[in-house]
């Protein structure tokens, strides 16, 4: 899929203008926001929460050394370990692999990296085709969209729209809005794609590092479909994803699950140590682990950024944002939307390309709240935002390139009228006298709001004029 | 996040208030307001003359160098060790919490940031005000910022004092903790994002039924009350202390 984040500020307009859109997600949203808040109260989440970030960032501290233990570990267990630097890298690699076994046709659970790394368009022009199982991949995939979330990829669409789409691309669907039956035809569908897949793609939620191991965490058992039937599973993953120990995954599978749909725990929770073993009857032959960098050691360079990387992908933070509720996933025109996606995203793609995200924030704090590994995503976006600004050289690529000489320059004038009281007063008596004149306001600011008024004496003027009296 | 446990000292003689950029360009009465609220408790105040703005802007838009010169000259500005009373959660949220990330090296800003509290927690926690409420019965609803509530953690300190007014009922709204759209340059950079959740918070507003609304930063005000005049509602929002003062029988102390 295409990423167009440069697009954002036409695309946001866009959302906005678009009535369903809007009612969709509102709806759609508060209906997870409930749903977590019913399963956590403040108490619990506030210890977890300071558990589960204090995993990630040991975890994180010794990232290098848990990689090589992994991959060791991994080998021990028969599983064939990749590294990747790039997408391209990434999909070379599982080209190479489905090449080695002659694939012709694959079967995906939900894998947000292998939308980072474009692999269905990538192995379907290679003549591989890469069928999307997850119920909601499923849909977007007919409807040739990218997921508008990370957690739920068709949200955005009604049921009556996944109706038209299931009539209009399946043969021989009547048209129906009842639920069951879509799934009912959708798991049909997609049963006989198992049977004769050649390989099977996933995503991977924590990799242990002390034991091998690859989790899963997933709800339609369509995970377990893709990582047993076909005779080569594909897993993959970003690099931030390895923990130490076993013992780390419960407390942040507790809080991923309760976060993300409200589930105190998922329907599947797959750990997958090797491929098949002599005398085991299913399972695949080949079991192979993909690890993706695409911009990650950059962020883990800096301690500050390093912290977007403590991110597992619940999604809370989107379905909290008041940004994201009101535009969507597309808008973003990222694989990662919503505030994650504001802070990852420049390092996958780099700040000019992805310039608006990080402005795109009333810094309003929601997504930091309901983090369950306390990203401080406001934090965050605001080094983002100095990254880009800055005149200095910085660990991003693209930074420094917002930093226009005009805009500088309004910057060092507010500053040093704010440091001279004397030049701010008149400024502020100037916008006082002048106060129905002045057109400072962008005109989109006008079209819901009318022009703020300046008062006509200021506060320091009057209580200047109070002290003076006798 | 707001620190979990902030402990409150003993009320002081004498306080220095910051009345905002905001409040001393588009609302000069909140802070007499609030000047006679303080004085009644037997507070002096003093307004120091040098005051401009937090630095807020610059530093939200990327701007470090230039934040941190105005910060500095801030903070220059208040010798004396006593409490920086501040008209804005927002405000407040920059220098008690991001002072320190702009200037790390500067080992004078925890005890500067310490002294820093916004304005309905310092009467509510500092001075223990009990208010008398003269005015008629009338209901009300209480918009928090967001930087209020997630940086300075003083969203509760608004509605106990509220509570405290006998005729008065506070009315919570939909999305109550949501953020109002304003977010500073925000509301300039993506106007129409910030426009869609202004529109949306006047309507919780407006769907309570309540004449009126008050906010203790002047920031989600001049968005709601601007979106409201657009709308040719009558429904307006004053600043909390504006409110308080009426209802407790406070003639301004002048200008
Ligand atoms: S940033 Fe936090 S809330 Fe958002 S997806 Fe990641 S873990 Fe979840």
């Amino acid at each position: 899929m295409q990423q167009q984040p440069q697009l954002f500020k036409d695309a946001s307009q866009h959302a906005l203008a678009d009535a369903t859109l809007r009612t969709n997600f509102r709806g759609a949203m508060d209906f997870l926001r409930n749903k977590r808040e019913r399963v956590l109260d403040d108490a619990e989440f506030s210890s977890l929460s300071a558990q589960c970030e204090a995993i990630k960032q040991r975890c994180l501290s010794q990232l290098p050394a848990l990689l090589e233990q992994l991959e060791t570990r991994c080998q021990a267990n028969g599983i064939q370990v990749h590294w990747a630097e790039t997408p391209a890298q990434a999909n070379e690699i599982i080209a190479a692999i489905a090449d080695g076994c002659n694939a012709t046709s694959a079967v995906k659970g939900k894998s947000m990296v292998t939308e980072e790394i474009g692999l269905n368009d990538y192995l379907g022009a290679r003549g591989v085709e890469c069928l999307e199982s997850d119920m909601g991949e499923f849909i977007v995939q007919m409807a040739h969209e990218p997921p508008s979330h990370i957690i739920m990829p068709a949200i955005h669409k009604s049921a009556a729209q996944i109706a038209r789409l299931f009539h209009e691309q399946l043969e021989g669907v009547d048209y129906t809005e009842d639920v069951d039956t879509l799934i009912g035809i959708g798991r049909s569908v997609l049963r006989g794609k198992f049977r004769h897949a050649h390989v099977g793609i996933s995503g991977v939620n924590f990799a242990v590092a002390e034991t091998g191991t690859l989790c899963l965490v997933e709800n339609e058992g369509n995970g377990r479909m893709c990582t047993t039937v076909p005779p080569v599973h594909i897993a993959v993953t970003g690099i931030e994803k390895v923990v130490q120990w076993l013992q780390d995954v419960p407390p942040l599978l507790s809080l991923l699950t309760r976060s993300a749909t409200g589930q105190p725990i998922t329907t599947y929770f797959n750990m997958i140590s090797g491929p098949r073993r002599p005398g085991e009857k299913d399972g695949p032959e080949q079991v192979h682990l993909v690890l993706l960098d695409n911009g990650r050691s950059n962020a883990f360079a800096d301690e500050q950024l390093r912290k977007t990387l403590q991110c597992i992908r619940c999604g809370a933070c989107m379905n909290h944002c008041p940004v994201y509720t009101r535009i969507g996933g597309h808008a973003y025109g990222t694989t990662y939307p919503g505030p994650i996606g504001k802070i990852i995203s420049p390092h996958l793609l780099g700040l000019d390309a992805t310039r608006d995200l990080p402005t795109a924030s009333s810094l309003c704090g929601a997504c930091e709240e309901v983090c369950p590994v306390r990203i401080p995503i406001p934090q965050l976006l605001q080094r983002l935002r100095a990254e880009y600004r800055s005149d200095e050289e910085g660990v991003m690529s693209g930074a420094g390139g917002g930093r226009s000489i005009l805009e500088a320059g309004v910057w060092a004038g507010w500053a040093w009228a704010c440091e001279h009281p004397g030049v701010y007063r008149l400024l502020t008596w100037i916008a006082g006298r002048m106060r129905s004149l002045v057109p400072w306001l962008p005109s989109a600011w006008k079209n819901g709001r009318t022009m703020p008024v300046p008062a006509a004496r200021s506060f320091h003027h009057r209580y200047q004029q109070r002290k003076s009296r006798p | 996040m707001h620190d979990s446990v902030k402990v409150y000292p003993a009320k002081p003689s004498r306080v220095y208030l910051y009345v905002t950029c905001l409040v001393d360009s588009f609302s000069p009465d909140t802070g007499f307001d609030a000047i006679a609220l303080l004085e009644r408790e037997g507070v002096a105040v003093d307004v120091v003359q040098g005051q401009t703005c937090c630095g807020q802007p610059a530093y939200n838009s990327g701007y470090r160098a230039e934040a941190r010169k105005v910060a500095e000259a801030q903070m220059a500005l208040f010798p004396e060790p006593w409490p920086i009373v501040i008209l804005s959660g927002s405000c407040g949220g920059m220098m008690r919490k991001h002072y320190a990330e702009l200037m790390p090296e500067n080992v004078d800003v925890p005890a500067f940031s310490q002294r820093v509290y916004e304005f309905s927690e310092f009467l509510l926690h500092v001075l223990n005000v009990r208010l008398q409420d003269q005015g008629e019965a009338t209901e009300i609803t209480l918009h928090t910022s967001c930087a209020g509530r997630r940086e300075m953690g003083i969203h509760e300190a608004g509605l106990a004092l509220l509570a405290q007014l006998s005729r008065v009922t506070p009315i919570a709204h939909d999305y109550q903790s949501e953020c109002c759209g304003f977010g500073g340059t925000f509301a300039v950079k993506h106007a129409d994002i910030s426009r869609a959740m202004a529109e949306d918070k006047t309507l919780h507003i407006a769907a309570t039924g309540v004449q009126e609304f008050v906010s203790t930063d002047w920031g989600c005000m001049l968005n709601l009350n601007t979106t409201f005049e657009y709308q040719k509602a009558s429904l307006r929002g004053r600043h909390l202390a504006s409110f308080l003062a009426e209802r407790t029988g406070l003639k301004r102390s002048s200008d």
